[in-house]
């Protein structure tokens, strides 16, 4: 079993910091945005970006990369700062989110923005389009693998579910999913407004291998990716505990956060609660040898 | 004068035929079906391809979007449902895989129109080429028979982009000498004429279209009648010329009369101030209902007999400016 040194998962838990920092001050920068499930995918975009996928940012069109769909496209902001550090482009792009003419709109579009491997924003669309993709792949007999990021909220679609089946059906084990399990969707809770049950036991009638983990812990995060990347024969599921809105105490699982307004004042506050734990982090990397 | 004839094969089996054969160069052409295999023909396709067709089951939002994932990873993704589950039900998956994410899928929407009979009103489609003339960058061909098919096919296969293939599946009829090449985005001239432009789409209409001419050729009215071949791209250019030379215009087509093959050819008229003369035959506002081709085409006034009716208004009025 791949486990992450002490020192590599701090440095992973601080890539998502410096995610949220980032996707706050893109955010700030245009007023608004979708602010609580842009912070509760923080440390997966940092896992997969920093440790898990494979890809050349020089080469994004590279055949043999994996491919990452954000299904919940509102959720652009937390991927293109993943992106940039990643080096798929310079980070001060970030600040020119939905700005006229920018490369960077708030719900992600491949033929904008490098790095993207599909255009997504209408909900249960990217699980098809991902079901499609890992298909091709195993068909041309392909090592890449496709990640595939769902909303809760997201999973009230039809068509989610007649992915799922699909997937199951067509033994789609180089598909990998995550559900951002942060019981809030626009209007409100999930089980206010169209209960989702249990995601997990759901997903392993239709067949998947789906593993529970706690969605702003890099080591369970960490080491269910890997369960499931092991896994043959049929395509396995995250099912993240997730915060709406973590990391930034003016939305941190409180309700109404799905797309906020942010003056300069709560940027100057979120900048500092975040930067504050990345120099915490930093001091405790400085404290240990890898 | 047009040998019309009847081939050994209904157009579903020429284009699973044809698919076959194109796939035999082109390793990248994957079939997806929604249950329908049985109905498409597409079933021959499967057993000669196993490792490129795939029935997704009755979920047509979702093949859409799967051909959407093929698409991205290099395939040429062939569509099949009904037009109207292929193009009613899923035009949004339709949008983001093919237009928003500029895909390269092949849609076949079998029985559009009336052309579903028994079926009834749910499996009619009289509102598919407005919808998708609607969005941006879309192919849309009706093939009026098997000679139409075999000509369009590989051009459609080869040209990125989504394409909409109408498929009158157990069309048998055909119009079009063996010989006959056609191309995207141009339009056919079927039977030549001087006092009218009858501009007609797929089988049903343009075969009305023609009984209709030679209608009206016995009252002494010279009917040009035009094959559209393409719903998108139109032939601008000839429709233009045959409009100009003929000085009025009757459109024919299985379909609405709103958004389609009328409104296309009303707007480019419109859009060259060409105020002659115009009609349009199709469906109103309404949707089908259980019934055989025949009968429908009649209880909606659209048989050649009113065209003929219609055409000969329209020459009227001509007359009159």
């Amino acid at each position: 079993m791949n486990i992450l040194s002490q020192h590599r998962s701090l440095e992973l838990h601080r890539a998502a910091e410096f995610i949220r920092l980032h996707s706050m001050e893109a955010i700030g920068s245009c007023g608004a945005g979708h602010v609580g499930g842009v912070l509760s995918i923080a440390e997966l975009t940092a896992l997969l970006y920093q440790e898990v996928l494979r890809y050349d940012p020089k080469y994004p069109e590279d055949p043999a990369r994996d491919r990452v769909v954000l299904s919940k496209g509102h959720c652009g902001p937390a991927l293109y700062a993943a992106l940039a550090l990643a080096g798929f482009f310079p980070m001060e792009e970030l600040l020119t989110l939905n700005q006229n003419g920018s490369s960077l709109p708030s719900h992600c579009n491949m033929h904008k923005t490098p790095g993207i491997d599909i255009g997504t924003g209408s909900l249960g669309q990217g699980a098809s389009l991902a079901a499609g993709m890992a298909l091709g792949l195993k068909k041309r007999s392909s090592a890449s693998r496709v990640f595939l990021i769902l909303g809760d909220g997201e999973c009230n679609e039809g068509q989610v579910w007649e992915a799922v089946l699909f997937a199951a059906h067509q033994q789609l084990d180089n598909l990998i999913a995550y559900v951002d399990v942060n019981k809030q969707q626009l209007d409100g809770y999930t089980e206010d407004i169209c209960s989702l049950g249990d995601l997990r036991s759901k997903f392993e009638s239709f067949g998947w291998r789906a593993i529970q983990a706690d969605g702003h812990n890099i080591d369970e995060l960490h080491n269910a990716t890997q369960e499931i990347l092991r896994e043959t024969g049929r395509p396995g599921i995250v099912i993240m505990d997730t915060v709406k809105g973590k990391g930034w105490s003016g939305v941190d699982g409180k309700p109404g956060v799905h797309h906020v307004p942010i003056s300069s004042e709560q940027l100057e506050e979120a900048r500092k609660e975040i930067t504050h734990r990345i120099e915490s982090l930093t001091a405790q990397l400085e404290g240990i040898h890898d | 004068m047009i040998n019309i004839r009847t081939s050994k094969h209904m157009l579903r089996e020429i284009n699973s035929m044809e698919l076959i054969r194109l796939a035999e160069a082109d390793p990248d052409i994957f079939v997806l079906d929604a249950d329908l295999m049985s109905s498409s023909g597409l079933k021959a396709f499967a057993g000669k391809y196993p490792d490129r067709a795939v029935n997704c089951g009755i979920q047509e939002a979702n093949m859409m979007g799967v051909a959407g994932g093929l698409s991205a990873v290099g395939f040429i993704p062939v569509v099949h449902s009904f037009a109207a589950y292929a193009v009613r039900r899923t035009l949004d998956q339709i949008f983001m895989a093919g237009c928003y994410n500029q895909q390269n899928i092949k849609i076949i929407g079998t029985d559009p129109g009336v052309c579903s009979a028994a079926n009834g009103g749910t499996h009619m489609t009289f509102e598919d080429i407005a919808i998708m003339r609607a969005l941006p960058g879309i192919t849309i061909v009706d093939p009026t028979d098997e000679v139409m098919l075999k000509s369009l096919l590989p051009q459609i296969i080869q040209a990125h982009g989504v394409a909409y293939i109408r498929l009158f599946r157990k069309n048998k009829r055909v119009i079009y000498r063996d010989d006959t090449e056609f191309t995207l985005g141009k339009a056919q001239v079927v039977r030549p004429g001087t006092d009218i432009t009858i501009i007609a789409e797929g089988p049903l209409m343009v075969f009305e279209a023609i009984q209709a001419a030679e209608k009206l050729e016995a009252q002494g009215i010279s009917a040009q009648v035009v094959d559209v071949v393409s719903l998108k791209p139109l032939d601008e250019q000839l429709i233009l010329e045959t409009a100009a030379k003929t000085g009025a215009v009757l459109t024919a087509e299985n379909h609405s009369i709103t958004g389609g093959l009328g409104s296309a050819v009303a707007e480019l008229l419109a859009d060259h101030r060409l105020g002659i003369p115009f009609g349009r035959i199709g469906f109103p506002e309404m949707v089908g209902e259980t019934g055989t081709v025949d009968y429908i085409l009649q209880r909606f006034g659209m048989t050649h007999a009113e065209i003929a009716a219609h055409a000969i208004t329209l020459v009227g009025e001509k007359d009159e400016q």
